[in-house]
Parts: structure tokens; C-alpha cells; sequence
């Protein structure tokens, strides 16, 4: 019962459509005019820490910031 | 007697499912307007609680066609950050869905259309609004509304194009050079993304 829906190129290679979306998005906002391409960027700024658990106890941090380091 | 209560709670399941226009009663009286044989027998078996709510006792009921075809389209066009359009009443939406561009109109049949990079025009009267959608979703749903959402939507005029002339080829030089698929892929996104704006700008 294997299923032979065509699959587009992207999720083919491996890529989800949470990606595929991001991807697309992020390379509209770099085309755009100058005023609307900051404004779009300082939106999309993301900030974030995640740390892997490990004998119950969080592990070395992994950190993503737009942030300017203070 | 456990075995019998889930093949009875599924039966009552579809039942409420089919009666979903007739409203919700959120307190514990009997929701008669369920399977009553249903009803019956759990009162029977277990008379002092109350029957179970089911999924559907929660849920508004879903809203009703119109038997004639309105006239105008509701369209809700929402991004992540803004909400663009909200219940506006417009006479056609053209849609850029992976299957070629999409016109929408009123009474339109219940769709779900993936949207690829390109330019969304709503139209009332004699207005036009066109944006570039970089990709989303359109749910048109049997009562002439439309819900499209979508990640990024500009007005074309926000467009650089030079940047995007920039884009294109250094996409399709990095497609040309690729290696995994992976790289591909991201290549073949970022050529298509492009070409699409481009398409935009001088259509």
C-alpha cells in the first residue's frame, strides 16, 4: 500500500513545509524597500535558549539571539 | 460493562455530529438532543452521574449554508503579525495556489489550496489590491468565506527590484553549483521565490 502521491521537491530532500514557508518568507523580506525591509527584520528578531536534559539535569545551553550583545 | 461504553459513546458521537445546527447546552441537564437510547441506558446503568459530553456539545455549531448563492465573498486575510483584511466583503479574490492562480467568487466550493509564492488581488468594484504572497493557506469554506493566511503579503510597491534581480541570479548560480539535496532544494526555493517576485513586478 506504499503510498506514490507526488511529493514536491522540497520534502523530498528532506525539508518540512514549516521551513519551505520560513525560507520563502525570509528571502521576500530581503527584497523589500528600505523602510518596510527594517521594520520587517527588527519583527522577525527571535531570542531563545535551549538546553538538552540529561540524568535530569539540563545540559550546556544552546543560545539564538537577534539580541545586540549588551 | 466497560466494553459496551465505548461502543455506545462512539455511537453517540456520530449521532451529535449529525445534529450539530441545533445548539449546545453547556450544564449538566440531559443533552436530549444526543442519542437518547444512548441516554437511556447510561441512566440505567449509572443513574446518578451524568452522561459524558462529547466532543461535539462543545463545539459551536458549524454555521449554515446559505440555500441562494450571497452575493459578496467575506474575506479574512491575517499574517502572523497583522491582520490585513477582517470580514471584508469583496466580489472576487484571485489566489495564487499551487495548483495556477485561483479565482475565487462567491459560492465558490469548499476548498483548502496551498499557496505558492505570487500575487493574492482582491477585487470589489472597481478596486484591485494586489500583494505578494510568499506562501500560505486558503480555506474557502461553503458559506462564501474565505480565510487565507499567509507568512509574508507586501504591497508590490514595497518591492525592490533590483534586489530581487540580485537574488534571482545569485539563486540560480548556487542551484547551478549545488551539491546535496539539501542545497538544492534551498536553491531551487530561492530561484522560484525570485523568479516569481520578478514575474510580479513586470506583470
Amino acid at each position: 500500500m506504499a503510498s506514490t502521491a507526488a511529493v514536491p521537491f522540497w520534502r523530498a530532500a528532506g525539508m518540512t513545509y514549516i521551513t519551505y514557508s520560513n525560507i520563502c518568507a525570509n528571502l521576500v523580506r530581503n527584497c523589500l524597500k528600505e523602510p518596510f525591509k527594517a521594520e520587517s527584520i527588527s519583527r522577525e528578531k527571535v531570542h531563545f535558549s535551549l538546553s538538552k536534559w540529561a540524568d535530569g539535569k539540563p545540559q550546556k545551553p544552546v543560545l539564538r539571539s537577534d539580541a545586540p550583545q549588551v | 460493562m466497560l466494553r459496551q461504553a465505548s461502543r455506545l459513546l462512539s455511537r453517540s458521537v456520530t449521532a451529535g455530529s449529525s445534529k450539530s445546527t441545533t445548539a449546545r447546552a453547556f450544564s449538566t441537564e440531559v443533552p436530549s438532543t444526543i442519542d437518547s437510547t444512548f441516554v437511556e441506558s447510561w441512566k440505567k446503568v449509572a443513574p446518578n452521574m451524568d452522561p459524558p459530553q462529547t466532543p461535539s456539545s462543545f463545539m459551536k455549531a458549524r454555521p449554515t449554508t446559505a440555500s441562494s448563492i450571497p452575493t459578496k465573498l467575506t474575506v479574512n486575510f491575517v499574517l502572523p503579525y497583522a491582520s490585513e483584511l477582517s470580514g471584508k466583503e469583496v466580489d472576487m479574490v484571485i489566489i495564487p495556489a499551487t495548483t495556477g492562480q485561483m479565482g475565487v467568487l462567491p459560492g465558490h466550493v469548499p476548498t483548502i489550496a496551498e499557496l505558492k509564492p505570487g500575487i493574492m488581488s482582491v477585487h470589489e468594484g472597481t478596486d484591485v489590491k494586489k500583494y505578494f504572497v510568499s506562501s500560505g493557506f486558503a480555506f474557502l469554506h461553503a458559506n462564501s468565506v474565505a480565510d487565507i493566511i499567509a507568512v509574508e503579503a507586501v504591497p508590490l510597491e514595497n518591492i525592490d527590484a533590483s534586489q530581487v534581480q540580485k537574488g534571482l541570479a545569485e539563486f540560480t548560480q548556487k542551484l547551478a553549483s549545488a551539491s546535496t539535496d539539501l542545497e538544492k532544494a534551498e536553491a531551487q526555493i530561492g530561484v522560484e521565490v525570485h523568479s516569481a517576485m520578478n514575474a510580479a513586478l513586470s506583470g
